[in-house]
């Protein structure tokens, strides 16, 4: 019995010892990759980030970023890029070196906001060269005071000329004070995305146009939230679904004057939201979570998901043969309004001493069209590029097997140029996810609106001190 | 003469003694003032400042007195976060001190001759081997609203449909409680079992003898005689229940929902980080320090009440 109990100890001690060690392991790399950059030589001088011939610039091209897209984009799309393993690659003698940082518990922007604001002081091989953001927080480092991105003109050399295809939304996001300090390669346009077999079951027709018309506006979605409930459909997995069509059609900013301010159309969601709750047409889980992606699968009796393109191709369990997506049983219609969900910016960094390749990439990457059409083809992205994706809207060869052979591209070009992102604030990130949070007490019933008002507001205040309301 | 030099030699041994008397307790002074003394002090420095990041702009540090305090406790913060700490921290404990009793009680007691004695010993204190995020992100998805727990009570027709236990007050704070409790009673087992097994076998015996029950033996025997233990284990799980953290920040996906009552006072304080609030992080902090004192003043009290007079 002794000796069960201690062999039986022993390995639990050496199980927990091993599950730390791979623990500690797997989150490290971020932390040990940033202070690595020594093996190129240093290159003393810190070149001025505009005339500077590309030999006199430095050896290290640092970029930071979140997750693994931009790395593969530059690794597949940029001329003369060749990789050397997984955090490293090389464009002529510059060697390239990806810092990736998850964005869970904001840790990326915490990263970003220690080594930014003292970049230009940093040792040459680690400048941050490159950095990207999301619209959520890209006005916080793209603001003028204190500027920590480079501007895109007047710094790095793009013209109008090289921009002028690029959908006039994606530089609102990045633009402060009439300076453009970011581009994207990408748009990020969102559709209705809706089950084909619980159309064809209650509306008796699986046609867009059709689905369309159920949808048209809000009071419409509504009414059909109800004639999908008696079939035993939700029409949305979560109220949280929706919020980004809502929060997207706003007319004022989330902060004015240094004061809280919540847009009726925010507070339309709260009510419609609340109304469907209730009857129980939709639920309150949160995105990302075991509850929210169960509609992917045809038990889970989901009517319909918001999206742009990345959520259709990437997110909704396509490589799992008992999704709905894996035998392309999705559709998308443009849905009550349109609005925009995601992209990532490419920000050059103050106090970079690799302007011109900067600018190369960027340059490469978000104006050159053949190396854009490239993109769609390989990545099923939807770029930022019109003449190309009006192209490809018309090509029958860029079906979505997803939507089960429905070419949803023309959809998203109609949706890229409604956009208007003219209500962003630094914010936004802070203020999306406090009322989330703050509202799911309310639609579960656990507080009264204004109760819960007052939990946003406090969430807010928390996070952004200078703030009242 | 010989005498002369005897009294010498003591004397050089008494100083030389001193010496490393002083050089084995520098390593332990040195880490104590970098680790715990100039952070006490620097925290308690900042919290009279007003000292934040916003976005990339740094507020501060400005002088505001005793602000930060003010507004802890005027928009009663502190008192609800303190309560709700207090109501977990009981939920789990109660039952954690009650099956310590009892399995150190059994274990300790030769008459039972239990077999295996080891082996649930061993059992018991495994929940304390995993990491108490992994043990409440399994909590998480077990009673997720489609998790499987949810499924079996539909399944079994206990539940007509799916009950939101994340959206539930009690439902929350008693799974946060019972978490604690799984973690740690095999911990208090052990530190009951290691008190009782100190106590003089003869004073058992004689009880015995006398024709006391074991439930009196239990009651006027180990308890008084295991009351120092007790207090220790006490004044430790308070404290360690005052700085929960981790098992509710998790479970609630740091939200501390529904409205905030499964937040705890170091949930609270985390909150502070994401601005970098130096000047409220350290207030609370402060407060903290504060309350710890005080209850631990108090259990000290009422357990040594006979000893202090």
């Amino acid at each position: 019995m002794k000796k069960v109990a201690s062999v039986l100890l022993s390995t639990l001690m050496a199980a927990s010892l091993a599950a730390c060690g791979q623990s500690t392991s797997a989150g490290t790399p971020a932390a040990t990759a940033a202070p690595a950059a020594t093996e190129a030589p240093a290159a003393t001088a810190a070149a001025e980030p505009t005339a500077a011939p590309a030999s006199e610039e430095g050896k290290v091209l640092n970029i930071y970023c979140w997750n693994e897209e931009f790395k593969s984009r530059l690794e597949d799309h940029y001329p003369g890029y060749e990789k050397v393993d997984a955090t490293t690659g090389k464009i002529g003698d510059v060697t390239v070196k990806f810092t990736i940082t998850p964005s869970t518990d904001n840790a990326y922007q915490n990263k970003l906001d220690e080594a930014l604001p003292a970049n230009a002081s940093a040792a040459a091989d680690d400048k941050v060269d490159i950095f990207l953001v999301e619209a959520d927080y890209a006005l916080k480092y793209t603001g003028a005071n204190p500027a920590v991105a480079l501007d895109v003109k007047a710094d790095l050399g793009l013209t109008d000329a090289d921009l002028a295809n690029q959908y006039q939304y994606t530089k609102d996001v990045v633009t402060a004070d009439g300076v453009l300090r970011g581009v994207s390669w990408q748009g990020c346009p969102g559709v209705l995305i809706y089950n084909r077999a619980a159309a064809k079951e209650v509306f008796g027709d699986d046609a867009p146009e059709t689905v369309q018309e159920k949808v048209k506006d809000w009071a419409a979605f509504n009414a059909a939230a109800k004639e999908l409930n008696a079939k035993g459909y939700t029409i949305t997995s979560t109220v949280n679904d929706a919020y980004r069509v809502y929060s997207n059609n706003v007319t004022s900013k989330w902060v004015e004057d240094g004061k809280i301010n919540i847009d009726p159309n925010i507070m339309k969601w709260v009510e419609d939201s609340k109304a469907l709750v209730d009857a129980g047409y939709t639920t309150t889980a949160e995105l990302w979570s075991d509850d929210w992606n169960k509609g992917f699968y045809p038990e889970g009796k989901v009517f319909c998901y918001f999206g742009p393109a990345w959520l259709i191709n990437f997110s909704m369990k396509s490589d799992d043969a008992a999704s709905i997506a894996a035998q392309g049983g999705w559709g998308a219609t443009e849905g009550p309004q349109g609005f925009n969900w995601g992209g990532t910016w490419i920000c050059g960094a103050q106090g970079s001493d690799n302007p011109t390749l900067v600018a190369d990439i960027m340059k490469q990457l978000t104006c050159t069209e053949s190396i854009m059409s490239d993109i769609v083809k390989k990545d099923s992205d939807f770029v930022n590029n019109k003449p190309a994706m009006e192209a490809a809207a018309k090509d029958d060869s860029y079906a979505f097997p997803v939507l089960g052979g429905q070419n949803p591209l023309a959809m998203f070009c109609a949706g890229a140029e409604k956009i208007s992102m003219a209500n962003i604030s630094i914010y936004d990130q802070g203020c999306t996810e406090e009322f989330q949070k703050a509202m799911k007490n309310y639609f579960d019933g656990n507080a009264t609106l204004d109760e819960s008002l007052d939990l946003f507001y406090k969430g807010v205040e928390e996070k952004y001190p200078e703030l009242t309301h | 003469m010989s005498d002369k030099k005897y009294k010498h030699q003591t004397n050089s041994k008494v100083v030389s003694y001193n010496k490393w008397g002083i050089i084995f307790l520098t390593p332990f002074m040195v880490v104590w003032l970098i680790f715990q003394f100039i952070p006490l002090v620097t925290t308690i420095y900042n919290s009279f400042f007003e000292n934040y990041k916003s976005g990339l702009t740094q507020i501060g540090p400005n002088f505001i007195g005793l602000q930060n305090y003010v507004t802890i406790v005027t928009n009663g913060d502190l008192i609800n976060y303190s309560k709700n700490t207090m109501i977990m921290w009981i939920i789990g404990f109660i039952p954690q001190i009650f099956f310590s009793l009892l399995l150190a009680a059994w274990f300790t007691d030769p008459s039972l001759r239990l077999k295996g004695q080891r082996f649930f010993k061993t059992v018991i204190y495994l929940p304390n081997l995993i990491m108490a995020s992994a043990f409440s992100m399994l909590f998480f998805t077990l009673f997720a609203d489609s998790g499987p727990i949810n499924s079996i009570l539909v399944s079994m027709g206990i539940l007509s449909q799916p009950f939101k236990f994340m959206a539930n007050v009690t439902a929350v704070r008693s799974l946060v409680g019972f978490m604690n409790f799984i973690m740690w009673f095999g911990n208090t087992t052990i530190l009951l079992m290691a008190g009782m097994m100190g106590i003089d076998q003869s004073l058992f015996e004689a009880a015995e003898i006398d024709g006391a029950t074991a439930n009196e033996i239990f009651w006027k025997i180990t308890l008084p005689i295991l009351r120092p233990i007790l207090v220790y284990v006490l004044i430790t799980s308070l404290i360690g229940g005052l700085q929960m953290f981790d098992v509710p920040q998790i479970l609630t996906n740091g939200t501390g929902d529904p409205t905030r009552t499964s937040m705890t006072l170091i949930m609270y304080l985390n909150k502070h980080l994401y601005s970098k609030n130096f000047g409220m992080g350290g207030a609370l902090s402060v407060f903290l320090f504060i309350i710890t004192g005080i209850l631990s003043l108090i259990v000290f009290r009422i357990s040594y009440a006979g000893e202090v007079k």
